[in-house]
Order: C-alpha cells, then sequence, then structure tokens
C-alpha cells in the first residue's frame, strides 16, 4: 500500500478543485466538531419519507417538532399537551371537546387557533390527500370549531381508545393556503409547536433540529438535535465508534460489542413489536386446530430469544404485550419447548407418525409452507426456527423467502411470519387483525381466523368506555386467541440503543413497532444533556 | 500539431448522434414504462410502507386515483412525455418530492464522486501502468500486479469498511462517513473534500486495477512495436519513446476502454455511497425500484443514458485527436 498516500493527496485536491467549480461551495463555515454548543446527535436506519404529521410523519406523537393534542408521558399514559387538559367525551361517546391551550405559537410566531386543528384533521380525511392515515380515523365524521378555542371531533360510533388517536402532530393552516397538501414545500421544510424548530434536511444524510426558545412545556435542555440517517447496520456502528454520534439505535448482536467499551452504555428498550407466524384457516394442515396448538407449544421462543435475538426480546404469547395494563398473565406458556404435550396432542388428533417420520392424518402429511419476507433476515431466521421445531414433533415445514408482491397473493394459503404491534391500545392493530369482518382483505386478516367469541371480545373493547368493561374483553380476546391459535406468537423484540455515557435525562419507554426519528429512545430528547 | 484539422468533421459527427440519440432515449424511456406495467409492485403499498398494515384496501386505492397509477399505459407515457417537453420531470413518489429537485439535490455529489475518481484512477493507473510495463518482469511491476489481482478480488463493501476502520477509527485522519461533520451548518467545501476523500479513494482503488493492468499490458504490448524500435534505434531518450511513442499507441484502445468502464463506476460509486452514507443517486434509484416509482427512475435512467451517449461522443471525438488515421468527416 505504499502507493496511498499519492491518491490521498491527490483527491483531495481533485475534490476541493471540483468543488469550486461545480460551483458547490456556500458561503458559511461549520460550527467546528461534535461536542461543542450542547447539540446532540442521534442516528437511526430509518428515515422518514416527509416530515408532514398529515402525511405518516410521527402520528403517535413524540415527533420533536410537533405537537398533538395530547402526548405520551414515559409510561404512554395520556397526558394533555396542545390541548389544556384530556379532552372530554360526550356520554354517548360520540362526541369529543377539546380546550385549547392558551399562548402558544408555531415556530413561525403565528399563534396556535382551533382551525389548526380543524385543518390537520380535515386534511387527513380529504381522499385527495395521500394519507394512508386516514384507515385509522374510520370513525370520525367531522371536526369544527365552534370558537378558536375549542375544537369538537363527531364520531360515526363509539370509539372508547378515541384519545389515543390526538397525538397526532397539529400543522399551522396558513402554511397550506393555496397548496397541494401532497406537494407543499411545507412536507420538507415542516413549521410546528414543539420542542425543536426545522432548521434543514439533507435526505439521505441528516436532519438538522434547534431548539424552540419559547416552547410552552419549557425551552429544551439542549440548544439542538442532529438526527443522522445511516442506513447500514454496520456503517452505524463504525460511526458509533467513531464517536459521531451521542445515541443510535444498533442491532442487538452489534450494540452489545459496546458493553464492554469505556464511555458507551446500552439500552435495551421493551416493545409492543412482536413477531409471529400467521397459520391460515385455508390450509387443509394449518387449518387443522391440532397442528396450531402442537406447534405453539412446540417452539422453543426462549431459545428464539437467546439465539435469534441475542438476548434483546422475550417470549411472546398475544398480541397484547406483557408490559401493557390489558394484557391478560394466564395465557402464558412455557418458554422453552414442550414436546410432550404437542406429542400428545397430535396423537389424540389421529395424526400418527409415518414411516420417515413425518406424521400422516387422512392419507394428508402434516406439511406446509412459511413464508417470510426475503430481505428480513431477523424474520428468516425466526422461520428457521420454527422449522426445526417443528421437526422434532413430526411436522416438516419448508421455509420460503419471498419478496412482498410473491407474497401477498400466497397468503390464504400458506403460513407466514408477520410482525407488528402497538403499545397504546389493544384495539389498534388487533381489531383489523383477527377480526372475522376483515377476513382475506390483503394483511388485516390474511388467515380468515373467525371466532364470534373473539368479534364480540373485540367490539366490546371499542364500545366500551369503562375501563373495567375494556379490560375484561381483551381478557375474553386473548384466552379466546390463546385457544384457537390463528397464530404462534413467537417473540416480542426489545430495541437496542448505544448511548454515550455523557448523555443524561434518558428515560426509555415502551416502543412500537415503527420508531425513527419519531418514538425511539430520544422521545424526550428535550430533557437531555451531555456532561462534557 | 494538426488536431484543428482532424476534428474537423465534429460538428457533423455531434449533430448526427444528437439525432440517434433521440429514439435511443425515447426507447428507453418506453422500456422503462413497460417494465413498470410488468412489475407486480403496488407503488400505493409501497408507499404506506409498514402502515400498509393498518391501511384499508379503499385508502390505497384513493392514493392510486390520486397519482393516476392505474391509468392505460399509453396513458400514463404520454402524459410523462408531455409533462417532460413542458420541462417537468414529475413527482417521485418514493421521495415526495418533485424529480427535479430529487436529481438537484443528489445528482451533484454523485457526479462529484464518480469524476474525481474516474480522473484519479485514469492518471493513476497511466502512470503506474506505463512505469510496471517499463521495466517489465521488474520487482514493480511484480509488486504492481500483485496488488492488482488482490483488490480485484475484494468486494467495494469490503475494501470501504476496511478503509473506516484503518483511517477513521484506527488512525483518526479522515471521518467515517457523512458529506460534512455531523453537527456542521453548511456544505464547507473544505468539509467536504475531506469527507470526500476516503469514498473517492475507495471507489478509485476499487476500479484501478482494470485499467492499470490494461494500460501495463498495452504499453508493454507497444513497446515492442516497429515504430517505437524505429524511435529507439534513433537514439532518442527512454522517457520520450516510452511517454511520447509506446503510451500514445497504447492509450488509444484504453479511451474505448474508459467509455464502456463507465456503469460499472456508477455501480461502485452506489455501493460506496452506502458505505460512506452520502446522499448520492444510487441509494435513491435502489428505493425507486423497488417502490416502483417510475417518473424518478425514468429519469435517472435516462440520466445515465446521457451520460454514456455523450461519453461515448467524446470518446471517438478524442480517438480522433489522438490518431491520424481516423477520421469523422467520412
Amino acid at each position: 500500500m505504499a502507493i496511498r498516500p499519492k491518491p490521498v493527496r491527490v483527491a483531495a485536491v481533485l475534490a476541493a478543485a471540483l468543488l469550486v467549480v461545480a460551483g458547490c461551495s456556500s458561503p458559511t463555515a461549520s460550527t467546528g466538531g461534535p461536542g461543542n454548543s450542547g447539540t446532540l446527535v442521534v442516528a437511526t436506519a430509518g428515515e422518514p419519507d416527509t416530515l408532514n404529521p398529515v402525511l405518516n410523519y410521527g402520528v403517535d406523537g413524540a415527533s420533536l417538532i410537533f405537537d398533538g393534542l395530547v402526548a405520551r408521558d414515559a409510561r404512554n399514559d395520556l397526558v394533555p399537551a396542545l390541548a389544556r387538559e384530556l379532552p372530554t367525551v360526550s356520554a354517548d361517546g360520540k362526541t369529543v371537546t377539546a380546550k385549547l391551550r392558551e399562548g402558544v405559537l408555531f415556530h413561525d410566531g403565528s399563534p396556535l387557533t382551533a382551525q389548526d386543528v380543524v385543518f390537520t384533521y380535515q386534511a387527513v380525511l380529504d381522499p385527495a390527500v395521500d394519507s394512508t392515515l386516514r384507515s385509522d380515523l374510520d370513525m370520525l365524521a367531522s371536526v369544527a370549531a365552534p370558537d378558536p378555542a375549542t375544537v369538537v371531533f363527531t364520531l360515526k360510533y363509539a370509539y372508547a381508545p378515541f384519545l389515543q388517536r390526538l397525538a397526532l402532530g397539529i400543522v399551522p393552516a396558513k402554511a397550506f393556503a393555496g397548496q397541494d397538501i401532497n406537494k407543499a414545500t411545507f412536507n420538507r421544510k415542516p413549521v410546528g409547536t414543539g420542542p425543536y424548530r426545522f432548521t434543514s434536511w439533507t435526505p439521505g444524510d441528516r436532519l438538522v433540529l434547534a431548539a424552540n426558545e419559547t416552547y410552552w412545556d419549557g425551552k429544551p435542555a439542549n440548544s439542538g438535535v442532529v438526527v443522522a440517517f445511516v442506513a447500514d447496520d454496520n456503517v452505524r456502528a463504525q460511526r458509533m465508534r467513531a464517536g459521531e454520534f451521542d445515541a443510535a439505535e444498533l442491532a442487538p448482536k452489534l450494540a452489545s460489542g459496546f458493553e464492554s467499551r469505556d464511555g458507551y452504555r446500552v439500552h435495551k428498550v421493551p416493545t409492543a413489536d412482536y413477531r409471529g407466524v400467521m397459520l391460515p384457516m385455508g390450509n387443509p394442515v394449518t387449518g387443522d386446530p391440532a397442528i396450531r396448538k402442537a406447534l405453539n407449544v412446540a417452539v422453543d421462543r426462549q431459545a428464539m430469544v437467546t439465539g435469534v435475538l441475542g438476548g434483546a426480546g422475550e417470549p411472546a404469547f398475544g398480541p397484547v404485550p406483557p408490559t401493557s395494563e390489558y394484557a391478560e398473565p394466564t395465557i402464558a406458556g412455557k418458554p422453552g419447548a414442550d414436546v410432550a404435550a404437542a406429542t400428545a396432542e397430535l396423537d389424540a388428533a389421529g395424526w400418527k407418525p409415518g414411516p420417515d417420520g413425518i406424521r400422516v392424518k387422512d392419507g394428508r402429511q402434516a406439511a406446509f409452507t412459511i413464508l417470510y419476507p426475503a430481505t428480513d433476515s431477523l424474520r428468516k431466521e425466526l422461520a428457521l426456527a420454527v422449522t426445526a421445531d417443528a421437526k422434532k414433533v413430526g411436522i416438516t415445514v419448508t421455509p420460503e423467502g419471498l419478496t412482498w408482491d410473491a407474497i401477498t397473493p400466497r397468503m390464504k394459503r400458506d403460513a407466514l411470519i408477520m410482525g407488528y404491534g402497538t403499545p397504546y391500545d389493544p384495539d389498534f392493530v388487533s381489531y383489523k387483525l383477527f377480526s372475522s369482518a376483515f377476513a382475506g382483505q390483503g394483511f388485516f386478516n390474511p388467515g380468515s381466523y373467525r371466532s364470534a367469541v373473539t368479534d364480540a371480545a373485540l367490539q366490546a373493547g371499542r364500545d366500551n368506555a369503562d375501563p373495567a368493561a375494556r379490560k375484561a374483553a381483551y381478557a375474553t380476546f386473548q384466552k379466546q386467541l390463546a385457544a384457537d391459535v390463528p397464530w404462534v406468537f413467537l417473540t416480542y423484540l426489545q430495541h437496542t440503543y448505544v448511548l454515550k455515557d455523557a448523555v443524561t435525562g434518558v428515560t426509555p419507554r415502551v416502543e412500537p413497532h415503527e420508531h425513527d426519528v419519531a418514538n425511539s429512545i430520544w422521545w424526550n430528547v428535550h430533557t437531555w444533556t451531555k456532561e462534557s | 500539431m494538426t488536431g484543428r484539422r482532424r476534428l474537423a468533421g465534429a460538428g457533423t459527427v455531434v449533430r448526427r448522434r444528437l439525432l440517434v440519440a433521440v429514439p435511443v432515449l425515447a426507447a428507453t424511456s418506453m422500456g422503462m414504462f413497460a417494465l413498470g406495467a410488468a412489475s407486480p409492485i403496488d407503488p400505493a403499498q409501497q408507499y404506506a410502507g409498514a402502515a400498509a398494515f393498518t391501511t384499508s384496501e379503499e385508502n390505497l386505492a384513493q392514493i392510486r386515483a390520486n397519482w393516476g397509477v392505474d391509468d392505460p399505459l399509453p396513458v400514463q407515457y404520454a402524459r410523462w412525455v408531455g409533462n417532460l417537453l413542458r420541462g417537468d420531470l414529475g413527482w417521485s413518489t418514493s421521495r415526495h418530492e418533485p424529480v427535479t429537485s430529487v436529481l438537484a439535490s443528489r445528482a451533484g455529489w454523485t457526479l462529484l464522486l464518480v469524476g474525481t475518481a474516474l480522473a484519479l484512477v485514469l492518471v493513476a493507473s497511466v502512470l503506474l501502468g506505463t512505469l510496471a510495463a517499463y521495466r517489465r518482469g521488474g520487482w514493480f511491476d511484480r509488486a504492481l500486479r500483485a496488488v492488482a489481482y488482490a483488490v480485484q478480488s475484494m468486494p467495494v463493501f469490503w475494501i470501504g469498511l476496511a478503509a473506516i476502520a484503518v483511517f477513521a477509527l484506527s488512525l483518526g485522519w479522515l471521518p467515517a462517513g457523512g458529506l460534512t461533520d455531523i453537527t456542521a451548518t453548511s456544505t464547507d467545501p473544505a468539509d467536504v473534500a475531506r469527507h470526500l476523500v476516503l469514498p473517492v479513494t475507495v471507489l478509485a482503488i476499487s476500479q484501478a486495477p482494470w485499467f492499470v493492468l490494461f494500460v501495463r499490458d498495452a504499453v508493454a504490448e507497444s513497446l515492442r512495436d516497429d515504430h517505437v524500435l524505429a524511435a529507439r534505434a534513433r537514439g532518442l531518450p527512454g522517457r520520450v519513446v516510452l511517454f511520447g511513442h509506446a503510451l500514445r499507441t497504447a492509450l488509444l484502445p484504453f479511451l474505448t476502454l474508459v467509455g464502456t468502464h463507465l456503469p460499472e463506476l456508477v455501480g461502485g460509486a452506489v455501493l460506496v455511497e452506502t458505505v460512506f452514507s452520502l446522499p448520492g443517486l444510487g441509494a435513491v434509484t435502489v428505493e425507486a425500484a423497488l417502490g416502483a416509482d417510475f417518473p424518478l427512475l425514468a429519469a435517472t435512467t435516462l440520466a445515465t443514458a446521457v451520460v454514456v451517449l455523450t461519453a461515448n461522443l467524446l470518446t471517438d471525438l478524442a480517438y480522433a485527436a489522438a490518431d491520424p488515421r481516423v477520421r469523422l468527416d467520412d
């Protein structure tokens, strides 16, 4: 490598020369290296496509730039934000009234009014706006502002967790005057009310935010945040090692390398993000309850947590995370495999071992395919683990990695490793995933699971405002799922982050499946400080 | 020199090439749209991302209707061409911004990376290849070839990560990635140049073996040509013979090689951009392909086609300038 020094120098000169020629230069200088001026640098893989909440940016709050009418605290409990107190719900559950906090200003200095809230929600409901959030606000009929400080939501039907949908960031109506919301410049240069004001966004590189000195909830403890977007896990780990970041999300195995490193610490944050095998009712093998129940006890969840997740996870037995107040403790089974119970179940149902060890019933072999998205190495490893566990009880599983467009048409007949989950309300994902009303509709209930008990429990959970009644409904729901086993739930993930020891004020909270700029461990970054 | 006369027919050639370029570009863009129609990927579902799991079919259908992606192919193509003629490249569904602004903010960095690396490769390979050929079989020649074969067998990705490990992590001389310091508030040229040293060098090194070995072989070959032997016999100094006679003959096929090698250089740039977290066109092109974002894909394909056509034209002009036997005006 004796030739290296020369090309390096030549490249530097050429690069500088070309830059000048290309006119890319801009007059100001950089503000020096990391560590100065109290700016925190965090790194993540997931880059938002847009910074407009109407188009799905940080819809569950903690979006740094925006505030919702409500926000969530460290325990994910709702607290008032732009609403002065938690909005009130009428007796029939169909009218929700929010009183706005006084004196809140957008970053451009204009005051927040009820019209901005109305505009935000109407934009989501407008079919001409490319918002996928509309599906989550099915129940919303209209929204109005009887006076500048009051917002009234009118629902088509009573929806108990409606307040959970009010964490959506509020945008200033006048920023969109005369513009197509889908293409507005606002989407890349947002103006909100949140703890940080937007400075710049270089897609593929970084988002730069500056502290909002006049934030209604007190000015941030630091002077700004830079979110670096580094898609590749290994690259992110190396740049963390080089000291560029104060916090970074890393895969568990890469994060564990930092545990013994001076000056760094690792946070394993619990999530509601589960992975499981969806077993379609339309397949003659997975449609047999005995196969599903046997598989449910034959899988070694503890081994998956240790082996596949590198310890960053916990066994899953249902779609309501153990950290939720709605979790039903009795459905939890053994974390390890119970081959004896699985064998007994299969024997009793008439699945007898054939000459090659594979079980057979009525001339049909206990064999089926598990699909997984080929690019997702975690789901692939889980599929392989299930395959190995199933083999031990005489069931042959063929794992098959495909792209989503190849998977979608096969979901009705073939098992699939799926994953999702939100910590906020048990209604959010489960209602569509397990209701018979959504059977066979895209990703909602692809396996066409149908149970009258489950349907009634899910409906009761959204109809009843009374917390005790909801809790009872979701207990019924979870027990019924455990009995019917439309899915074999495998694990809950933990999101792993590496932080510099110098960073203080970090309060991890249970995270949803989706986490990038919004809703990661830096959800409360405005309270973080860095000792120098 | 008679370069002026040799390039006499250049104007005609350029005009003729431009005439050919129009149908080529039209065919390329039509091919893009035909591929798009054959793609099973639903752009609305890609757009929804993880939210696809909670988004209703009705909602997705509204979004598709807003984009007009369910319209018949000829209608979509005619609309795209119409907008193109008005200077509007369309709306990128995967990046959520006009295609022109995607290109404007990113193409410059990719061009800078590829251009600098290419310049570096050309200078270094001509120099090293010629020196190696001059003392063929000597220690420098053997070492250079060994290194070239070794580098050729290393994936770009690996070279990049290794360079980061050595020069950024162990030695701390250069930054590990990004376009500027992570807390910088602007793109200061010196800062960008410092950040581009590693990526440019890695890209150049990964592409160099081909060029170095080619120059070495071609120069070694031409050192045995009659006119070179004649020059030697006339008693001209070694350096004059090497650079003035042998290298000049060898450079002709080299020019062609540069033109054909350009796509490979761009491919390497995509990987280098990933390793060094550079906001170039590479990553968005991959994303556009996966997200069935045809306006953006068509634009990057067209841009690449234009660059390749231009490179071929320049190669031919350079060829004419360098070789008295080649005439442009026939």
